[in-house]
């Protein structure tokens, strides 16, 4: 296991942030850590990159203990944070060429590193102006950069493509795809689900300190429900009628109705639509996504929570 | 060892970049000289010769003042603006992220203290040292500032804000006016005068005003005693309080 964590507690002032958090990941896996705003998110990659003493509770990386082998971790592990960390008074080229000397690259090796890793997220007609000038998007590129300037065993990389356009997202997942190849595990946290879908192989979801859904994205889905049927009629009224034949529920003209998204299901429903004289104008089959398995997830915790409360 | 040199090339490279900091760094003090010199110099000593010859070595501790505060301000800026958050998960010290802002800071001062002899040397002022006798000033300074620096960079650790580093500047130019930097203590009343004669400032600028104007030290083993000691406490304080930003 790389990152291994028992009990963790974190908290601010009277805010409790992780509240005995046990998470564990092992070498070359990608991992991503989904979760409502201020679930925590940041705060975990913050005490396994050593930035925050945790409170209570334990955390390795690598087998190393983040607070006593702070620099053991800081040894293998390269992170990008929230927020972009750059030097806005140095140009792309400098701040990349700085980050490859802190690495321990030669001169020559640092200044050729930083050329491929322009050009790598298009960043090399911007490489000599300061990064003050640069727009939001190429400040995170630039970020990201930053952070694979050297191959590192556990790269963190907290909400990574926020803010980037589609052909920067598809830049950044392509490099994450190629560290993965070479056997980098990947922590990254995200708001979009359709990346935690595309890039992550198992995921956690975060919620009021601690883990409240773990598994692949299938296995996450599949624990939301089945497939969903969606028939779409002429008129609200033909959506009603069809509802008395083959049940679900109505929403306007669209009737959705579960189903195991067999092509058998399918052909009967379609059957007795025919039968019933309900004309169908359009139907789409929708497997629940993240989006779904979140929803549920944080509402249900929510109600639970104010249930406690109650 | 490589880090520091990365680090001192950074921070030298981000004030060079950053001109208000220039301007702080160099116009003020000569500025100040200028002001002591024809505005003050004149109800202050009998001739505006001489009075040049007693506030330089002030007008250059007072330099140093200038340089500490906008040091504090840029280790906040560092800290607060999640650079330094990257720096610290990376397998460098902290120390070699501080001793980067120094070294900048005691450039900076070289480069004022540079403009300040100067632009003296043009209203008048003609030290009487030797070689041997500019250099031991210059390297006592040069202590004084490197001690100064890292009490700096401590303070920067410490402030949540640039405007609160800042603050650091109030004390830093108001210390100097307790002590023999602009007029003798022997002026001051007896309270003050003792505050003035106890601290630190004064035997540093004694000890230089004495070098470069030829006449005996006196108090040249205190002035080091009062730089060393600053430097290795203010040293540890700041990287003992670096070390501490990851239990904000
Ligand atoms: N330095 C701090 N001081 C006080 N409270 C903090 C601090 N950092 C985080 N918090 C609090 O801790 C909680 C979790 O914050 P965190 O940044 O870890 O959330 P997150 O899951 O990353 O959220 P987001 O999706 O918005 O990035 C929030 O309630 C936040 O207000
Ligand atoms: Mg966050």
């Amino acid at each position: 296991m790389i990152v291994e964590t028992e009990g963790l507690t974190k908290r601010y002032g009277s805010t409790t942030v992780l509240n005995g958090l046990d998470l564990t990941v092992a070498e070359g896996a990608v991992l991503a850590l989904l979760g409502p705003n201020g679930a925590g998110k940041t705060t975990t990659i913050r005490v396994l990159s050593t930035l925050t003493r945790p409170d209570g509770g334990t955390a390795r990386v690598c087998g190393f203990d983040v607070v006593r082998e702070g620099a053991d971790v800081r040894g293998v592990i390269s992170l990008t944070g929230q927020y972009a960390a750059v030097d806005e008074e140095q140009t792309g080229r400098e701040n990349l060429v700085m980050i490859a000397r802190l690495r321990r690259f030669a001169r020559p090796a640092a200044r050729a590193r930083a050329v491929e890793l322009l050009e790598r997220f298009g960043l090399t007609d911007a490489a000599d102006r300061r990064v003050r000038t640069y727009s939001g998007g190429m400040r995170r590129r630039l970020d990201l950069a930053m952070s694979l300037v050297a191959r590192p065993r556990l790269l963190f990389l907290d909400e990574p493509t926020t803010g980037l356009d589609p052909v920067s997202r598809t830049t950044m997942w392509d490099a994450i795809g190629d560290l993965v190849r070479d056997g980098v595990t990947i922590f990254l946290t995200t708001q979009y689900l359709e990346e935690a879908d595309r890039l992550a192989d198992r995921i956690v979801v975060l919620h009021n300190g601690g883990v409240v859904a773990d598994g692949t994205a299938d296995a996450l889905k599949n624990s939301v429900g089945g497939t969903r049927l969606d028939l779409v009629f002429s008129s609200a009224e033909d959506a009603l009628r069809a509802r008395d034949v083959v049940g679900g529920a109505v929403d306007g003209p669209t009737l959705s109705v579960p189903s195991d998204g067999s092509a058998v299901h399918l052909h009967r429903v379609l059957d007795d639509l025919l039968a019933a004289r309900a004309g169908v104008l359009r139907v789409s089959a929708h497997r629940p996504t993240l989006d779904d398995v979140f929803t549920s997830l944080v509402l249900a915790d929510a109600t639970a929570m104010a249930g406690v409360t109650a | 060892m490589t880090a520091s040199v990365t680090m001192i090339g950074r921070s030298i490279r981000l004030s060079r970049r950053n001109f208000d900091l220039v301007i702080m760094a160099i116009v003020l003090p000569v500025l100040m000289m200028a002001l002591f010199v024809y505005v003050f110099g004149g109800a202050i000593s009998t001739s505006v010769q001489s009075y040049v010859d007693y506030v330089v070595p002030g007008i250059l501790v007072l330099c140093t003042g200038y340089g500490a505060t906008s040091t504090a301000m840029s280790v906040t800026d560092d800290v607060q603006k999640g650079v330094v958050d990257r720096f610290r998960s990376m397998p460098i010290s902290g120390f070699s992220v501080l001793t980067g802002h120094v070294v900048a800071s005691v450039a900076r001062n070289a480069l004022a203290t540079s403009a300040v002899v100067l632009v003296a040397v043009l209203m008048g002022f003609r030290p009487a040292a030797t070689v041997g006798e500019w250099v031991l000033a210059m390297g006592l300074l040069l202590l004084y500032v490197l001690a100064l620096s890292w009490l700096a960079a401590a303070f920067g650790v410490i402030a949540r804000t640039v405007e609160s580093a800042s603050l650091l500047g109030f004390f830093m130019l108001f210390i100097p006016y307790l002590s023999s930097a602009f007029v003798p203590v022997a002026t001051m009343p007896p309270w003050l005068r003792a505050v003035s004669e106890h601290q630190p400032i004064t035997p540093v600028i004694e000890t230089v005003r004495a070098l470069l104007n030829g006449q005996p030290v006196t108090s040249g083993w205190l002035a080091l005693a009062w730089s060393g000691g600053l430097l290795v406490v203010a040293f540890g304080w700041a990287t003992w309080l670096f070390g501490r930003i990851s239990r904000r």
